[in-house]
């Protein structure tokens, strides 16, 4: 059972690892040769059966997305979204900037699967470095003739371009980084039709993720099947955790998913920084409700597992927080992040998340009043109605709903704490 | 008929047309689903999220946006649902917790769809306690709107009009967020010629027009449906007046002219109403030569007088009749019935020398909605942009919504070119042979003769300047006409002309599209007038050659100031000038009539009842809502009491003229006031005409060509000229731009023309000197000169440039 894939070679060779001498020296670029000697269609099966699932956030099965693109509609796109902008996350940064050959062949293995001529890698405006080496890495794979005109003599031509965002968390959501690469402003567009129909240039178009494709070269080397061997049904293959907040020991880890919580930040981050107790934890990016000991501890870091307890894996941020920690001051930072990115486009999120956030400011400010508790709840409602996960919305994309979660994660887990700072209010007194 | 689908909206199964989006589904099967964002004539966008709505799926309920949604067969939707309740009065509070609530001071107070919605659905008091966000209130974004963004909502409307309608995109979204504002760019104002439509589709008080702004309230508004008179398009429109003054106009979207849209002119143009210069008295000349304030008992006496000398002196034919293009058919059958059946001459005339062979003009086979479903449209026209606004909205639609190939053939740029897939332009002169080589398919020409064979052609004909001879527009269109499931739609400005030219006001037409040339058709009518129906007498030019000639001597102008329309500006003043005796019916002094001898004041748009013909042979009515200024009065009723002065009285007012045209002329059989204001419908009714065009066609075209030496002119004209609409309605001053010489570069270069200097431009009529700017979409070798801005150097098509020495720059 392998436990490393997408780390292996950088941490074996750190000084050197990305550059086409180190990619090629330890293997690199041999899938592509294999994929380009097997059908189109192989590729693809391979990657159906490794049943990878998509590690941008919503978790959905790459080979099914790959087949909704309909049959005969020409030129097809391949947009690789390395936007990396959800708090606490900072797993592509990694693999961009010490791995970019594994994600260049990745690409250009999926834009021979998917009859794809012009792939783009949509980089975050605030990762110049990651796009500098990605940029590098794209020269060199084209001088040595992976890719750009007839792909190491197949015939294929296959070219990346690596665009640089500038700086708006929505451009992570694929329909406004689609907008965004097209020069347009960077707001979702409305759904359906899919990107998948209609997506760049309104031709079809697979958007994927940075860590997804990385994938792609182990899974054509060695095969559908060994990648659908590794970790728990559902949570197939490696993971990238970014383990971030009040651990001892934060950073990148690549995990084969199924262990428990506390394996992940007990073990793997060596507890709570000065043997604090823990309170809580975002499990998978400033988007997803939080967790707490008392619930969550033992439970396995898995995607379904995580989605039944009415969370999700998202992006792979797990954020810490200690005792110390006050929840509406922590509360309030994701919604303000959630306020300042909303691009204003529909209504419920543009004036919701700032009204949310000016509650809160309130709150902490000593000014809350008793209704406020209420309104918090109300005002979330109207945003995403009903409260649940995965959540409804009134709003075109999920970022709405995503400033929710701060909010009745504090309000389900910590009422009597929120309550305790508002001059007035009642707390339930346990 | 298109397939319908069966969806059930609240419990009610319907029938609704598929693909249709659920928004306009609901509401044609009776379920209002509010909304804010969503406009019929744009596409969606699903920002504003208030049409929220529940629709079962195989995943249960789910809330989506109605406007988004096409309707499929067997859906299920909830439009009152408790979650659909709170959704939208959860947007609807939303929308309001940053909105000032200044409806006491907004215009739209009253007439506010937020305003009616949080009436409908909103709670009384807000739970937002924090301040308000805050902008500077309005700021302008052109010289006619003000947007005040602490009450913008940010639907999108008026940046969408701008980019998907009138393709000027110079509003846009800025900033993001909570931050997010419409504005335009940094030192690039909204310049478009349709920016009142945000106003008017704003769905709060967000854009305001300067010439409405704080002048009346909604409820204090009398309003009339009535077509605007501005052009030849027809646009339908609500005339909104308060005590007494017309203060707004509002497109209405009856579909067949402007679908709900209207140019700025026609918006904004109705300020002239009440200008300082607007004639509430009539004027007679005085013995010291100078015009005073008579009675109308007084001034009829004398028009009557006058030309009872020179009838009796030189018989009638030394009279001469010019005018009724900016008039009522109505008024325009009075005047033609005047000339011909009371004085008895047969030279009166409705264009001015700018014209299109009145055969053409009559003979139009197309309709504006065939650009809904043409394949190829040719454009071999006026600039439409800047002489037939919303046409060009319409053309613009066909070819950017709906696919249809564009093709404009002109000298220079025009609005259209940025959308259109073949451009041709042409050295003034040149028409002929363009047309001669599109017609062979030769080389450069190929691919556009190969997409006029794709059908229905839509083919949108008239001169594309004042120097161009209208026989090359007749050319065209006869070419035209052989194209595959060919539609023409001759083309020419001025309101009401195609109205004037049915009632006869040309030489050769009578009412109705008969000939004057027929001899049973003139039988005809002089048995319906019982008096003699004299032979075709001169058009425009040779009445003005005639003025100046001395062969006629006094001459009646209807509403026309041929002085300062005619291409050849300096010869029709001096004819004018010559004129025995001129009487004058007009809203203003201008300069025809400055001289003459008896102006008697009408009363013009919104003030008259009556009926107008637009260029595709529409009829529409047109409404009275305010009275005119002082002494003003309807000009039929003026003409009727000189024709009883004369001898024989017309035999009514508007409504007599009226049933009278529809005995008179055989096309406009069955149009009624009635049945326009209560039958067909508000669309109008087409004026057909049985048995084909009656009129003579041109037997024989005038080739001109460019000249060998020296420059070709292209005079054309451009939406904001010095017009009576435009110089006495304050909104437009400062729009009007002062004429400058566009010259291509290499002619620039060729005369040694520095940058920023002067040119002297000469012409048949004189020279002027003035600036000049580069314009490399002429053919080199043209000079092109705005018409209609002051500068006149007549009408020919050869003239010279030399460079100025700065002291003759007006």
């Amino acid at each position: 059972m392998t436990d490393s894939i997408l780390f292996a070679r950088m941490e074996a060779h750190p000084a050197d690892s990305h550059t086409l001498a180190r990619y090629e020296a330890t293997g690199g670029y041999a899938a592509l040769r294999k994929a380009l000697a097997m059908p189109p269609e192989e590729v693809i099966a391979e990657v159906k059966a490794s049943n990878i699932r998509g590690r941008g956030g919503a978790g959905f099965p790459t080979g099914v997305k790959w087949g909704f693109l309909p049959p005969d509609i020409r030129p097809r796109y391949l947009v690789v979204n390395a936007d990396e902008s959800e708090p606490g996350t900072f797993k592509d940064r990694q693999l961009l900037e010490r791995d970019p050959h594994q994600l260049v062949e990745g690409i250009v293995i999926s834009a021979y699967a998917l009859d794809v001529e012009h792939a783009f890698v949509y980089v975050r405006g605030e990762y110049p470095r990651p796009a500098r080496r990605l940029q590098r890495a794209v020269d060199e794979a084209r001088a040595a003739g992976y890719l750009g005109r007839d792909v190491l003599g197949t015939g294929r031509n296959i070219e990346i371009t690596v665009h640089l965002g500038a700086g708006a968390y929505i451009c992570g959501e694929e329909t406004a980084l689609l907008n965004s690469l097209e020069g347009k402003r960077g707001e979702p567009r409305i759904k359906p039709p899919f990107p998948a129909i209609a997506g760049l240039y309104a031709k079809p178009t697979i958007v994927n993720n940075v860590e997804t494709l990385s994938n792609v070269p182990w899974i054509v080397a060695n095969g559908g099947a060994a990648y659908d061997a590794i970790g728990p049904e559902g949570s197939r293959g490696t993971r990238l955790f970014s383990l971030s907040g009040h651990v001892e020991r934060p950073g990148n880890y690549e995990i084969v998913m199924g262990m428990s919580w506390r394996d992940l930040i007990f073990g793997l981050g060596g507890g709570i920084r000065s043997g604090k107790q823990l309170k809580c934890w975002i499990p998978g990016g400033a988007s997803a409700p939080w967790f707490v000991p008392a619930l969550h501890l033992d439970e396995p870091v898995t995607i379904d597992d995580t989605g039944r307890l009415g969370s999700m894996l998202g992006s792979g941020a797990v954020v810490v927080m200690d005792e110390t920690t006050n929840v509406v001051a922590a509360a309030l930072s994701v919604v303000r992040f959630f306020a300042h990115e909303s691009c204003g486009e529909c209504t419920p999120c543009r004036e919701g998340t700032s009204w949310l956030q000016r509650i809160l400011e309130r709150i902490l400010g000593g000014a809350g009043r008793p209704a406020d508790l209420d309104l918090l709840l109300d005002v979330s409602d109207n945003i995403s109605p009903g409260l649940r996960w995965p959540p409804a919305m009134t709003t075109i994309c999920p970022l709405g709903p995503s400033v929710v979660s701060p909010i009745t994660s504090i309000m389900s887990h910590f009422r009597d704490e929120v309550a305790a700072m508002i001059p007035g209010a009642v707390t339930a007194g346990v | 008929m298109s397939e319908t689908v069966s969806i059930t909206i609240d419990g009610r199964t319907v029938a609704v047309p598929a693909g249709q989006l659920l928004i306009k589904a609901a509401e044609d099967a009776g379920t209002y689903i509010p909304r804010f964002c969503w406009h019929s004539r744009m596409k969606p966008v699903g920002m504003c999220r208030m049409c929220l709505i529940e629709v079962e799926g195989p995943r249960g309920t789910l809330l989506t946006t109605s406007c988004t949604m096409p309707v499929t067969e067997g859906m299920v939707v909830h439009t009152k649902s408790e979650v659909v309740r709170k959704a939208q009065e959860g947007v609807l509070e939303f929308l309001l917790i940053n909105h000032p609530l200044d409806c006491p001071v907004c215009d739209r107070g009253g007439e506010c769809p937020l305003q009616d919605q949080t009436l409908a659905h909103g709670p009384g008091e807000s739970r937002f306690v924090e301040e308000k966000r805050h902008f500077p209130k309005p700021i302008p974004i052109n010289d006619l709107v003000l947007l005040d963004r602490e009450r913008c909502i940010l639907c999108a409307r008026c940046t969408r009009f701008s980019e998907e309608i009138s393709g000027d995109p110079l509003i846009e979204f800025v900033d993001r967020g909570n931050h997010t504002q419409v504005n335009t760019f940094p030192d690039e104002p909204f310049a478009s010629y349709f920016s009142g439509n945000t106003v008017q589709i704003c769905p709060v008080g967000a854009l305001t027009a300067t010439p409405y702004r704080f002048r009346a309230r909604p409820w204090d508004l009398e309003a009339v449906e009535s077509t605007c008179a501005g052009c030849a398009v027809g646009c339908r429109v609500s005339v909104q007046a308060a005590q007494n003054e017309v203060v707004r106009l509002l497109g209405v979207d009856v579909g067949a002219t402007n679908q709900g849209w209207l140019c700025d002119k026609g918006r904004f143009g109705f300020e002239y109403l009440r200008a300082p210069g607007r004639l509430s008295t009539p004027l007679v000349r005085g013995e010291d030569g100078e015009l005073r304030e008579a009675t109308w008992g007084e001034a009829l006496d004398r028009a009557a007088s006058g030309l009872a000398a020179v009838l009796s002196e030189h018989g009638p034919a030394a009279i001469a009749g010019i005018g009724g293009a900016r008039s009522t058919n109505e008024e325009a059958y009075a005047f033609g019935k005047l000339l011909r059946s009371v004085i008895g001459t047969g030279s009166l005339d409705a264009r001015v020398g700018d014209g299109l062979d009145a055969a053409l003009a009559v003979g139009g086979t197309g309709r504006i909605d065939d650009l809904e479903r043409a394949k190829t449209i040719l454009v071999w026209a006026p600039d439409l942009k800047e002489e037939l606004p919303v046409l060009h909205l319409r053309v613009r639609r066909a070819a950017t919504e709906l696919g249809a190939t564009l093709i404009v053939v002109h000298p220079r740029r025009t609005g259209l070119d940025p959308d259109a897939d073949h451009v041709v332009h042409y050295r003034p002169g040149d028409g002929f042979s363009v047309l001669d080589r599109l017609r062979a398919g030769a080389d450069d020409l190929a691919p556009v003769a190969a997409a006029l064979a794709a059908g229905p052609v839509v083919a949108i004909v008239g001169r594309t300047g004042l120097t161009e001879p209208p026989d090359l527009a007749s050319a065209v269109a006869e070419f035209a006409a052989s194209l595959p499931g060919a539609a023409v739609l001759p083309v020419t400005r001025r309101g009401n002309l195609y109205g004037a030219l049915d009632m006869g006001l040309a030489p050769t037409l009578l009412p109705g599209r008969a000939s004057a040339e027929d001899e049973a058709a003139r039988a005809a009518l002089a048995d319906a007038w019982g008096s003699p129906v004299p032979a075709p007498g001169r058009d425009a030019d040779g009445i003005l050659q005639g003025l100046a000639d001395g062969s006629v001597k006094a001459l009646v102008l209807l509403g026309a100031d041929p002085a300062a329309d005619h291409p050849d500006r300096a010869s029709a003043e001096a004819a004018v000038a010559a004129a025995g005796f001129v009487v004058s019916f007009d809203l203003f002094l201008n300069d025809s009539n400055r001289g003459a001898d008896v102006v008697l004041p009408v009363e013009g748009f919104s003030e008259v009842e009556g009926t107008m013909t637009n260029l595709e042979g529409r009829v529409q009515k047109v409404n009275r809502i305010v009275p005119g200024p002082g002494l003003s009065r309807p000009a039929v009723e003026a003409l009727d009491d000189l024709a009883a002065r004369l001898g024989r009285s017309l035999g009514g007012g508007a409504d007599a003229m009226a049933k009278e045209i529809a005995l008179a002329a055989p096309a406009y059989a069955g149009i009624t006031w009635e049945a326009l204001d209560w039958g067909r419908g508000r669309d109008g009714m087409i004026a057909t005409l049985a048995g084909g065009a009656a009129a003579p066609a041109p037997a024989v075209f005038q080739r001109s060509v460019a000249p060998a030496e020296g420059m070709a002119l292209h005079l054309a004209r451009v939406l904001y000229d010095e017009g009576t609409m435009t110089l006495a309605g304050p909104a437009f001053a400062p729009l009007i731009k002062a004429a400058m010489l566009h010259l291509h570069s290499d002619d620039a270069t060729r005369l040694g023309l520095a940058e920023g200097s002067t040119a002297v431009l000469t012409g048949s009529r004189g020279s002027t000197e003035l600036a000049w700017t580069r314009d490399d979409s002429l053919a080199p070798g043209t000079a092109y000169l705005p018409f209609g801005l002051g500068v006149s150097v007549g009408a020919a098509v050869s003239v010279t440039v030399a460079p100025g020495d700065g002291s003759g720059e007006r």
